[in-house]
Protein backbone atom coordinates (compact mmCIF):
# COMPACT_ATOMS: atom_id res chain seq x y z
CA UNK A 1 0.00 0.00 0.00
CA UNK A 2 2.93 2.20 0.65
CA UNK A 3 4.59 1.44 -2.88
CA UNK A 4 1.08 2.27 -4.10
CA UNK A 5 0.93 5.65 -2.43
CA UNK A 6 4.01 6.94 -3.75
CA UNK A 7 3.73 5.17 -7.09
CA UNK A 8 0.48 7.80 -7.09
CA UNK A 9 2.84 11.06 -5.75
CA UNK A 10 5.21 10.25 -8.52
CA UNK A 11 2.53 9.89 -10.95
CA UNK A 12 0.58 13.17 -9.78
CA UNK A 13 4.05 15.24 -10.11
CA UNK A 14 4.37 13.53 -13.69
CA UNK A 15 1.09 14.27 -14.73
CA UNK A 16 1.53 17.73 -12.90
CA UNK A 17 4.76 18.68 -15.11
CA UNK A 18 3.64 16.89 -18.65
CA UNK A 19 -0.07 18.21 -18.66
CA UNK A 20 1.26 21.85 -17.96
CA UNK A 21 3.81 21.84 -20.87
CA UNK A 22 1.22 19.89 -22.91
CA UNK A 23 -1.55 22.92 -22.61
CA UNK A 24 0.83 25.34 -22.83
CA UNK A 25 2.32 23.85 -26.29
CA UNK A 26 -1.35 22.81 -27.77
CA UNK A 27 -2.77 26.42 -26.48
CA UNK A 28 0.04 28.07 -28.53
CA UNK A 29 -0.58 25.94 -31.42
CA UNK A 30 -4.63 26.30 -31.23
CA UNK A 31 -4.20 30.43 -31.33
CA UNK A 32 -0.72 29.95 -34.11
CA UNK A 33 1.85 30.71 -31.37
CA UNK A 34 5.12 28.48 -30.55
CA UNK A 35 4.41 28.12 -27.17
CA UNK A 36 7.72 28.01 -24.80
CA UNK A 37 10.71 27.43 -26.62
CA UNK A 38 13.92 28.57 -24.84
CA UNK A 39 13.98 26.00 -22.01
CA UNK A 40 15.04 22.91 -22.96
CA UNK A 41 14.34 21.28 -26.84
CA UNK A 42 11.10 22.74 -27.48
CA UNK A 43 10.91 24.42 -24.49
CA UNK A 44 10.45 21.26 -22.62
CA UNK A 45 11.77 21.39 -19.82
CA UNK A 46 9.76 24.93 -19.06
CA UNK A 47 7.70 23.65 -16.55
CA UNK A 48 10.55 22.27 -14.12
CA UNK A 49 11.82 25.72 -14.28
CA UNK A 50 8.49 27.09 -13.58
CA UNK A 51 8.23 24.27 -10.32
CA UNK A 52 11.89 25.29 -8.92
CA UNK A 53 10.24 29.08 -9.48
CA UNK A 54 7.59 28.49 -7.79
CA UNK A 55 9.29 26.22 -4.49
CA UNK A 56 11.47 29.58 -4.47
CA UNK A 57 8.69 31.61 -3.91
CA UNK A 58 7.29 33.19 -1.00
CA UNK A 59 4.13 32.33 0.45
CA UNK A 60 2.13 34.92 1.87
CA UNK A 61 -0.63 35.38 3.65
CA UNK A 62 -3.17 38.06 3.74
CA UNK A 63 -3.24 39.26 6.70
CA UNK A 64 -6.91 39.19 7.69
CA UNK A 65 -6.93 35.99 6.19
CA UNK A 66 -8.23 32.61 8.25
CA UNK A 67 -4.81 31.37 8.63
CA UNK A 68 -5.66 27.50 9.38
CA UNK A 69 -8.87 27.47 6.61
CA UNK A 70 -6.11 29.46 4.03
CA UNK A 71 -3.40 26.72 4.80
CA UNK A 72 -5.71 23.78 5.00
CA UNK A 73 -7.80 24.78 1.43
CA UNK A 74 -5.15 23.55 -1.20
CA UNK A 75 -4.60 20.31 0.90
CA UNK A 76 -8.26 19.66 0.85
CA UNK A 77 -8.27 19.54 -2.86
CA UNK A 78 -5.28 17.88 -3.37
CA UNK A 79 -6.30 15.05 -1.13
CA UNK A 80 -9.98 15.07 -3.01
CA UNK A 81 -7.77 14.56 -6.09
CA UNK A 82 -5.68 12.08 -4.56
CA UNK A 83 -8.22 9.77 -2.95
CA UNK A 84 -10.43 10.09 -6.64
CA UNK A 85 -7.01 9.05 -8.30
CA UNK A 86 -6.48 5.89 -6.15
CA UNK A 87 -9.60 3.56 -7.91
CA UNK A 88 -8.75 4.61 -11.02
CA UNK A 89 -8.21 0.85 -13.69
CA UNK A 90 -4.89 1.79 -14.94
CA UNK A 91 -4.55 -1.98 -16.51
CA UNK A 92 -6.00 -5.52 -15.59
CA UNK A 93 -5.29 -5.67 -11.87
CA UNK A 94 -3.32 -2.54 -11.58
CA UNK A 95 -5.57 -0.87 -9.59
CA UNK A 96 -5.08 0.11 -6.11
CA UNK A 97 -8.92 0.31 -5.14
CA UNK A 98 -11.43 -1.81 -6.61
CA UNK A 99 -14.86 -0.55 -5.00
CA UNK A 100 -17.82 -2.47 -5.73
CA UNK A 101 -19.28 0.94 -6.12
CA UNK A 102 -16.65 2.17 -8.23
CA UNK A 103 -17.83 4.95 -10.17
CA UNK A 104 -19.98 5.96 -7.02
CA UNK A 105 -17.19 6.15 -5.14
CA UNK A 106 -14.87 8.40 -7.80
CA UNK A 107 -17.67 11.45 -8.60
CA UNK A 108 -17.81 11.66 -4.42
CA UNK A 109 -14.41 11.93 -3.97
CA UNK A 110 -14.17 14.32 -7.11
CA UNK A 111 -16.80 16.48 -5.32
CA UNK A 112 -14.99 17.03 -2.14
CA UNK A 113 -12.70 19.32 -4.14
CA UNK A 114 -15.38 22.24 -4.00
CA UNK A 115 -14.65 22.17 -0.43
CA UNK A 116 -11.51 23.23 -0.48
CA UNK A 117 -12.52 25.91 -3.21
CA UNK A 118 -15.14 27.38 -0.96
CA UNK A 119 -12.62 26.92 1.96
CA UNK A 120 -9.97 29.01 0.03
CA UNK A 121 -12.44 31.68 -1.23
CA UNK A 122 -13.60 31.69 2.41
CA UNK A 123 -10.47 32.28 4.38
CA UNK A 124 -8.74 34.82 1.73
CA UNK A 125 -10.98 37.16 3.16
CA UNK A 126 -11.11 39.37 -0.31
CA UNK A 127 -14.53 39.61 -2.18
CA UNK A 128 -13.33 38.69 -5.67
CA UNK A 129 -12.09 35.22 -4.30
CA UNK A 130 -15.87 34.41 -2.24
CA UNK A 131 -17.60 35.37 -5.52
CA UNK A 132 -15.00 32.92 -7.33
CA UNK A 133 -15.49 30.00 -5.05
CA UNK A 134 -19.28 30.61 -4.48
CA UNK A 135 -19.89 30.25 -8.46
CA UNK A 136 -17.55 27.47 -8.36
CA UNK A 137 -19.86 25.64 -5.80
CA UNK A 138 -23.25 26.72 -7.54
CA UNK A 139 -20.64 25.13 -10.74
CA UNK A 140 -19.39 22.18 -9.56
CA UNK A 141 -22.72 20.95 -7.56
CA UNK A 142 -25.17 21.78 -10.78
CA UNK A 143 -23.16 19.78 -13.49
CA UNK A 144 -22.01 16.47 -10.90
CA UNK A 145 -26.07 15.36 -12.10
CA UNK A 146 -25.60 15.63 -15.70
CA UNK A 147 -21.60 13.70 -14.61
CA UNK A 148 -23.21 11.33 -12.60
CA UNK A 149 -26.78 10.71 -14.94
CA UNK A 150 -24.84 10.22 -17.95
CA UNK A 151 -22.35 7.42 -16.24
CA UNK A 152 -25.37 5.73 -14.93
CA UNK A 153 -26.70 5.99 -18.89
CA UNK A 154 -23.92 3.54 -19.15
CA UNK A 155 -23.97 2.06 -15.63
CA UNK A 156 -27.57 0.38 -16.69
CA UNK A 157 -25.79 -1.56 -19.32
CA UNK A 158 -23.14 -2.78 -17.67
CA UNK A 159 -25.31 -3.35 -14.11
CA UNK A 160 -22.32 -2.67 -12.02
CA UNK A 161 -21.01 0.03 -10.57
CA UNK A 162 -17.19 -1.02 -9.94
CA UNK A 163 -15.11 -0.03 -12.92
CA UNK A 164 -12.86 -3.21 -12.96
CA UNK A 165 -16.24 -5.43 -14.02
CA UNK A 166 -17.44 -2.00 -16.38
CA UNK A 167 -14.26 -2.61 -18.63
CA UNK A 168 -14.43 -6.22 -18.01
CA UNK A 169 -17.71 -5.94 -19.66
CA UNK A 170 -16.60 -4.05 -22.98
CA UNK A 171 -14.36 -6.80 -24.12
CA UNK A 172 -16.84 -7.04 -26.87
CA UNK A 173 -16.65 -3.22 -27.77
CA UNK A 174 -16.74 -0.03 -25.79
CA UNK A 175 -20.11 0.86 -24.61
CA UNK A 176 -19.95 4.13 -26.71
CA UNK A 177 -20.34 1.74 -30.21
CA UNK A 178 -22.24 -0.66 -28.38
CA UNK A 179 -24.71 1.17 -26.73
CA UNK A 180 -25.20 3.84 -30.02
CA UNK A 181 -27.33 6.68 -29.61
CA UNK A 182 -27.91 6.93 -25.84
CA UNK A 183 -24.45 6.09 -25.32
CA UNK A 184 -23.14 8.97 -28.02
CA UNK A 185 -25.82 11.69 -26.80
CA UNK A 186 -24.38 10.56 -23.19
CA UNK A 187 -20.88 10.83 -24.03
CA UNK A 188 -21.44 13.98 -25.61
CA UNK A 189 -23.34 15.45 -22.34
CA UNK A 190 -20.10 13.83 -20.54
CA UNK A 191 -17.80 15.43 -21.86
CA UNK A 192 -19.25 19.13 -21.51
CA UNK A 193 -20.35 18.65 -17.92
CA UNK A 194 -17.28 16.99 -17.19
CA UNK A 195 -15.30 20.62 -18.73
CA UNK A 196 -17.55 22.53 -16.47
CA UNK A 197 -16.92 20.61 -13.43
CA UNK A 198 -13.41 20.41 -13.06
CA UNK A 199 -13.21 24.38 -13.68
CA UNK A 200 -11.76 24.81 -16.88
CA UNK A 201 -12.45 26.69 -19.70
CA UNK A 202 -15.88 27.73 -21.17
CA UNK A 203 -16.96 27.13 -17.60
CA UNK A 204 -13.72 28.92 -15.78
CA UNK A 205 -16.09 31.24 -14.31
CA UNK A 206 -14.58 30.12 -10.78
CA UNK A 207 -11.08 31.80 -11.94
CA UNK A 208 -12.53 34.54 -14.93
CA UNK A 209 -9.56 36.59 -15.06
CA UNK A 210 -10.74 39.30 -16.70
CA UNK A 211 -13.47 39.70 -14.05
CA UNK A 212 -12.13 38.53 -10.84
CA UNK A 213 -8.60 38.63 -11.17
CA UNK A 214 -8.19 34.56 -10.17
CA UNK A 215 -11.18 33.81 -8.51
CA UNK A 216 -10.65 31.38 -5.51
CA UNK A 217 -7.03 31.36 -5.68
CA UNK A 218 -6.09 34.98 -6.09
CA UNK A 219 -4.19 35.70 -2.21
CA UNK A 220 -2.07 32.35 -3.07
CA UNK A 221 1.65 32.38 -3.73
CA UNK A 222 4.14 30.31 -4.24
CA UNK A 223 3.64 26.54 -3.76
CA UNK A 224 0.23 26.44 -2.67
CA UNK A 225 -1.02 27.95 -5.54
CA UNK A 226 1.14 25.14 -7.14
CA UNK A 227 -1.34 22.86 -5.39
CA UNK A 228 -4.42 24.40 -7.15
CA UNK A 229 -2.62 24.39 -10.07
CA UNK A 230 -1.72 20.86 -9.94
CA UNK A 231 -5.38 20.01 -8.58
CA UNK A 232 -6.79 21.32 -11.47
CA UNK A 233 -4.80 19.43 -13.98
CA UNK A 234 -4.92 16.15 -11.79
CA UNK A 235 -9.09 16.55 -11.91
CA UNK A 236 -8.74 16.97 -15.87
CA UNK A 237 -6.75 13.28 -15.54
CA UNK A 238 -9.10 11.90 -13.45
CA UNK A 239 -12.47 12.91 -15.60
CA UNK A 240 -10.57 11.86 -18.97
CA UNK A 241 -9.73 8.99 -17.00
CA UNK A 242 -13.53 8.14 -15.60
CA UNK A 243 -14.43 8.98 -19.13
CA UNK A 244 -12.16 6.88 -21.22
CA UNK A 245 -12.98 3.38 -18.54
CA UNK A 246 -16.65 4.08 -18.53
CA UNK A 247 -17.35 5.10 -22.65
CA UNK A 248 -14.39 4.41 -24.33
CA UNK A 249 -13.38 0.87 -22.46
CA UNK A 250 -10.30 1.93 -20.56
CA UNK A 251 -7.09 -0.28 -20.68
CA UNK A 252 -9.54 -2.76 -23.09
CA UNK A 253 -7.80 -2.67 -26.44
CA UNK A 254 -10.35 -1.82 -29.80
CA UNK A 255 -11.99 -4.96 -30.45
CA UNK A 256 -14.70 -6.00 -33.02
CA UNK A 257 -16.24 -9.60 -32.57
CA UNK A 258 -16.31 -10.37 -36.00
CA UNK A 259 -12.48 -10.33 -37.04
CA UNK A 260 -10.72 -12.49 -34.22
CA UNK A 261 -7.02 -11.54 -36.52
CA UNK A 262 -7.70 -8.06 -36.09
CA UNK A 263 -8.59 -8.58 -32.52
CA UNK A 264 -5.35 -10.15 -31.54
CA UNK A 265 -3.13 -7.46 -33.04
CA UNK A 266 -4.72 -5.53 -30.85
CA UNK A 267 -4.34 -7.11 -27.96
CA UNK A 268 -0.16 -6.42 -28.46
CA UNK A 269 -0.71 -3.23 -27.49
CA UNK A 270 -0.49 -2.85 -23.88
CA UNK A 271 -3.43 -2.47 -21.83
CA UNK A 272 -1.17 0.87 -20.37
CA UNK A 273 -1.16 2.52 -23.62
CA UNK A 274 -4.43 1.98 -24.39
CA UNK A 275 -6.10 3.30 -21.03
CA UNK A 276 -3.15 6.65 -21.63
CA UNK A 277 -3.95 6.81 -25.30
CA UNK A 278 -7.49 7.34 -24.82
CA UNK A 279 -7.33 9.69 -21.51
CA UNK A 280 -5.00 11.88 -23.13
CA UNK A 281 -7.27 12.12 -26.42
CA UNK A 282 -10.26 13.43 -23.92
CA UNK A 283 -7.94 15.58 -22.36
CA UNK A 284 -7.15 17.13 -25.55
CA UNK A 285 -10.70 16.98 -26.03
CA UNK A 286 -11.15 19.23 -23.15
CA UNK A 287 -7.93 21.49 -24.30
CA UNK A 288 -9.81 22.08 -27.70
CA UNK A 289 -12.77 23.23 -25.94
CA UNK A 290 -10.59 25.54 -23.61
CA UNK A 291 -9.23 27.00 -26.50
CA UNK A 292 -12.17 27.94 -29.06
CA UNK A 293 -14.87 28.38 -26.88
CA UNK A 294 -15.57 31.96 -24.98
CA UNK A 295 -15.96 32.12 -21.52
CA UNK A 296 -19.38 31.17 -20.40
CA UNK A 297 -21.69 34.11 -18.31
CA UNK A 298 -22.51 32.59 -14.98
CA UNK A 299 -26.43 32.78 -15.76
CA UNK A 300 -25.81 31.11 -19.05
CA UNK A 301 -23.69 28.41 -17.26
CA UNK A 302 -26.57 27.92 -14.99
CA UNK A 303 -29.25 27.71 -17.71
CA UNK A 304 -26.99 25.20 -20.04
CA UNK A 305 -27.38 22.89 -16.93
CA UNK A 306 -30.51 23.11 -16.03
CA UNK A 307 -32.44 23.53 -19.12
CA UNK A 308 -30.61 21.44 -21.47
CA UNK A 309 -27.97 18.93 -20.24
CA UNK A 310 -30.09 17.80 -17.14
CA UNK A 311 -32.93 17.22 -19.12
CA UNK A 312 -31.36 15.68 -21.94
CA UNK A 313 -29.71 13.21 -20.05
CA UNK A 314 -33.08 12.68 -17.79
CA UNK A 315 -34.48 11.28 -20.83
CA UNK A 316 -31.93 9.96 -22.55
CA UNK A 317 -31.50 7.73 -19.30
CA UNK A 318 -35.18 6.19 -19.94
CA UNK A 319 -34.31 5.70 -23.72
CA UNK A 320 -31.22 3.39 -22.71
CA UNK A 321 -33.30 1.98 -20.22
CA UNK A 322 -35.70 0.97 -22.78
CA UNK A 323 -33.11 -0.21 -25.18
CA UNK A 324 -31.53 -2.07 -22.62
CA UNK A 325 -35.03 -4.16 -21.80
CA UNK A 326 -35.39 -4.37 -25.33
CA UNK A 327 -32.13 -5.58 -25.78
CA UNK A 328 -31.67 -3.53 -28.76
CA UNK A 329 -27.91 -2.54 -28.02
CA UNK A 330 -24.89 -4.59 -29.80
CA UNK B 1 -45.21 21.76 -29.60
CA UNK B 2 -43.92 25.11 -31.09
CA UNK B 3 -41.51 25.48 -28.23
CA UNK B 4 -40.51 22.17 -27.98
CA UNK B 5 -39.35 22.56 -31.71
CA UNK B 6 -37.54 25.86 -31.07
CA UNK B 7 -35.98 24.15 -28.05
CA UNK B 8 -34.27 21.31 -30.37
CA UNK B 9 -33.92 23.87 -32.81
CA UNK B 10 -31.53 25.95 -30.78
CA UNK B 11 -29.57 22.82 -29.24
CA UNK B 12 -28.75 22.15 -32.78
CA UNK B 13 -27.54 25.27 -33.91
CA UNK B 14 -25.62 25.73 -30.69
CA UNK B 15 -23.97 22.14 -31.07
CA UNK B 16 -23.47 23.25 -35.44
CA UNK B 17 -21.91 26.67 -34.36
CA UNK B 18 -19.41 25.33 -31.95
CA UNK B 19 -18.36 22.44 -34.23
CA UNK B 20 -17.64 25.45 -36.66
CA UNK B 21 -15.44 27.50 -33.97
CA UNK B 22 -14.23 23.84 -33.27
CA UNK B 23 -13.00 23.33 -36.93
CA UNK B 24 -11.49 26.24 -36.97
CA UNK B 25 -8.85 25.68 -34.37
CA UNK B 26 -8.75 22.43 -35.09
CA UNK B 27 -7.21 23.59 -38.63
CA UNK B 28 -4.63 26.01 -37.12
CA UNK B 29 -3.44 23.14 -34.72
CA UNK B 30 -2.48 20.86 -37.78
CA UNK B 31 -1.81 23.34 -39.97
CA UNK B 32 1.74 24.30 -38.53
CA UNK B 33 2.71 26.95 -40.79
CA UNK B 34 0.23 29.46 -40.52
CA UNK B 35 2.60 29.96 -37.03
CA UNK B 36 2.93 33.82 -36.63
CA UNK B 37 5.61 33.45 -34.39
CA UNK B 38 9.21 34.60 -34.81
CA UNK B 39 11.94 33.20 -33.06
CA UNK B 40 13.77 36.61 -33.14
CA UNK B 41 17.57 36.40 -31.79
CA UNK B 42 17.92 33.12 -34.11
CA UNK B 43 16.30 34.34 -37.39
CA UNK B 44 18.23 37.76 -37.44
CA UNK B 45 19.78 37.03 -40.69
CA UNK B 46 16.77 36.02 -42.39
CA UNK B 47 14.13 38.85 -40.31
CA UNK B 48 12.17 41.00 -42.48
CA UNK B 49 10.58 43.57 -40.99
CA UNK B 50 7.26 44.73 -42.36
CA UNK B 51 6.92 48.13 -44.47
CA UNK B 52 5.25 50.01 -42.56
CA UNK B 53 7.07 49.63 -39.61
CA UNK B 54 8.45 52.97 -38.16
CA UNK B 55 12.17 52.05 -36.73
CA UNK B 56 14.00 55.27 -37.18
CA UNK B 57 14.13 58.56 -39.48
CA UNK B 58 16.82 58.62 -42.07
CA UNK B 59 17.59 61.45 -44.58
CA UNK B 60 17.89 59.55 -48.04
CA UNK B 61 21.51 59.99 -50.02
CA UNK B 62 22.00 58.58 -53.56
CA UNK B 63 24.80 57.45 -54.97
CA UNK B 64 26.44 60.81 -55.59
CA UNK B 65 25.70 61.41 -52.16
CA UNK B 66 23.55 63.80 -52.59
CA UNK B 67 20.19 64.45 -50.41
CA UNK B 68 16.48 66.16 -51.20
CA UNK B 69 16.88 68.43 -47.80
CA UNK B 70 16.26 71.77 -48.36
CA UNK B 71 17.12 72.67 -44.47
CA UNK B 72 12.73 74.03 -44.82
CA UNK B 73 12.58 73.63 -41.18
CA UNK B 74 9.20 71.56 -41.93
CA UNK B 75 10.22 68.66 -40.10
CA UNK B 76 11.11 70.14 -36.87
CA UNK B 77 7.97 72.37 -36.82
CA UNK B 78 6.08 68.97 -37.07
CA UNK B 79 8.02 66.94 -34.78
CA UNK B 80 5.76 66.92 -30.88
CA UNK B 81 8.72 66.63 -28.97
CA UNK B 82 11.85 68.50 -30.63
CA UNK B 83 13.53 65.18 -32.19
CA UNK B 84 14.68 66.85 -35.17
CA UNK B 85 16.90 69.85 -35.00
CA UNK B 86 17.88 71.09 -38.07
CA UNK B 87 20.91 73.48 -38.02
CA UNK B 88 21.34 75.84 -41.59
CA UNK B 89 23.58 77.60 -43.53
CA UNK B 90 24.00 79.72 -46.01
CA UNK B 91 25.72 78.87 -49.62
CA UNK B 92 26.38 80.31 -52.70
CA UNK B 93 24.33 79.27 -55.79
CA UNK B 94 24.99 81.24 -58.96
CA UNK B 95 25.94 84.30 -56.98
CA UNK B 96 22.63 84.14 -54.65
CA UNK B 97 22.36 83.11 -50.86
CA UNK B 98 20.77 79.87 -50.35
CA UNK B 99 19.38 78.33 -47.51
CA UNK B 100 20.95 75.01 -47.20
CA UNK B 101 21.44 72.47 -43.86
CA UNK B 102 24.50 72.43 -42.19
CA UNK B 103 23.49 70.01 -40.08
CA UNK B 104 20.35 67.47 -39.62
CA UNK B 105 20.33 66.60 -35.73
CA UNK B 106 18.13 63.74 -34.76
CA UNK B 107 17.85 62.69 -31.12
CA UNK B 108 16.82 59.39 -31.58
CA UNK B 109 16.25 59.30 -27.37
CA UNK B 110 13.25 61.73 -27.06
CA UNK B 111 11.48 60.50 -31.09
CA UNK B 112 8.41 58.46 -30.34
CA UNK B 113 8.21 57.06 -34.26
CA UNK B 114 5.17 58.97 -34.80
CA UNK B 115 6.39 59.88 -38.43
CA UNK B 116 5.11 63.13 -38.23
CA UNK B 117 7.77 64.52 -39.98
CA UNK B 118 7.51 62.06 -42.61
CA UNK B 119 4.38 63.43 -44.41
CA UNK B 120 5.26 66.98 -43.84
CA UNK B 121 8.80 66.92 -45.23
CA UNK B 122 7.51 68.85 -48.74
CA UNK B 123 10.69 67.17 -50.81
CA UNK B 124 10.60 63.44 -49.52
CA UNK B 125 13.82 63.63 -47.99
CA UNK B 126 13.45 61.56 -45.17
CA UNK B 127 12.11 58.21 -44.50
CA UNK B 128 11.06 55.97 -41.91
CA UNK B 129 14.01 52.92 -41.73
CA UNK B 130 12.83 49.89 -40.72
CA UNK B 131 15.70 48.93 -38.41
CA UNK B 132 15.03 48.56 -34.73
CA UNK B 133 18.13 47.02 -32.82
CA UNK B 134 19.14 51.01 -31.43
CA UNK B 135 20.03 49.75 -28.04
CA UNK B 136 23.57 51.52 -27.21
CA UNK B 137 25.96 51.82 -24.08
CA UNK B 138 26.46 55.27 -24.30
CA UNK B 139 24.04 57.90 -24.11
CA UNK B 140 25.73 60.45 -26.76
CA UNK B 141 25.51 57.77 -28.90
CA UNK B 142 21.78 58.18 -29.76
CA UNK B 143 22.31 62.05 -30.92
CA UNK B 144 22.68 61.27 -35.08
CA UNK B 145 23.46 63.80 -37.61
CA UNK B 146 21.90 62.36 -40.48
CA UNK B 147 23.58 64.04 -43.50
CA UNK B 148 26.77 62.24 -44.50
CA UNK B 149 29.71 64.79 -44.58
CA UNK B 150 30.41 66.13 -47.69
CA UNK B 151 26.83 65.99 -48.39
CA UNK B 152 25.02 68.50 -50.60
CA UNK B 153 21.73 69.23 -52.16
CA UNK B 154 20.29 67.17 -55.26
CA UNK B 155 19.93 69.43 -58.61
CA UNK B 156 16.61 70.98 -58.92
CA UNK B 157 15.21 70.77 -55.32
CA UNK B 158 13.92 73.86 -54.11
Amino acid sequence: MAIAGVAFMILFAILGIVLVYAERKISAFFQLRLGPMRVGKWGTAQTIADVIKLLLKEPHINKDADKFLFNLAPFVIMISAFLAMAALPFAKGLQALDFDIGIFYISAMSSIGVVGILLAGWSSNNKYSLIGAMRAGAQIISYELSVGLSLLTIVVLTGSLQLSTIVESQADGWWIFRGHIPAAIAFLIFLIASTAETNRGPFDMAEAESELTAGFHTEYSGMKFAFFFLAEFANMFIVAAIGATVFLGGWMPFHIPAFAGFNEVMDFIPPIVWFFGKTSFLIFMMMWFRWTFPRLRIDQLLTLEWKYLLPISLVNILFMAFLSLMGWHF
Amino acid sequence: MKSFITYLKQIFWGLRSLVKGMSVTGYYFTHPKEIITQQYPENRESLKMFDRFRGEVVLLHDENNEHKCTGCSACEVACPNGTIEIISKRIDVEGRKVKAIDQFVYHLQMCTMCGLCIPACPTDAIVMANTFEHAVFDRSKLTKILNNPGSKIMDGIK
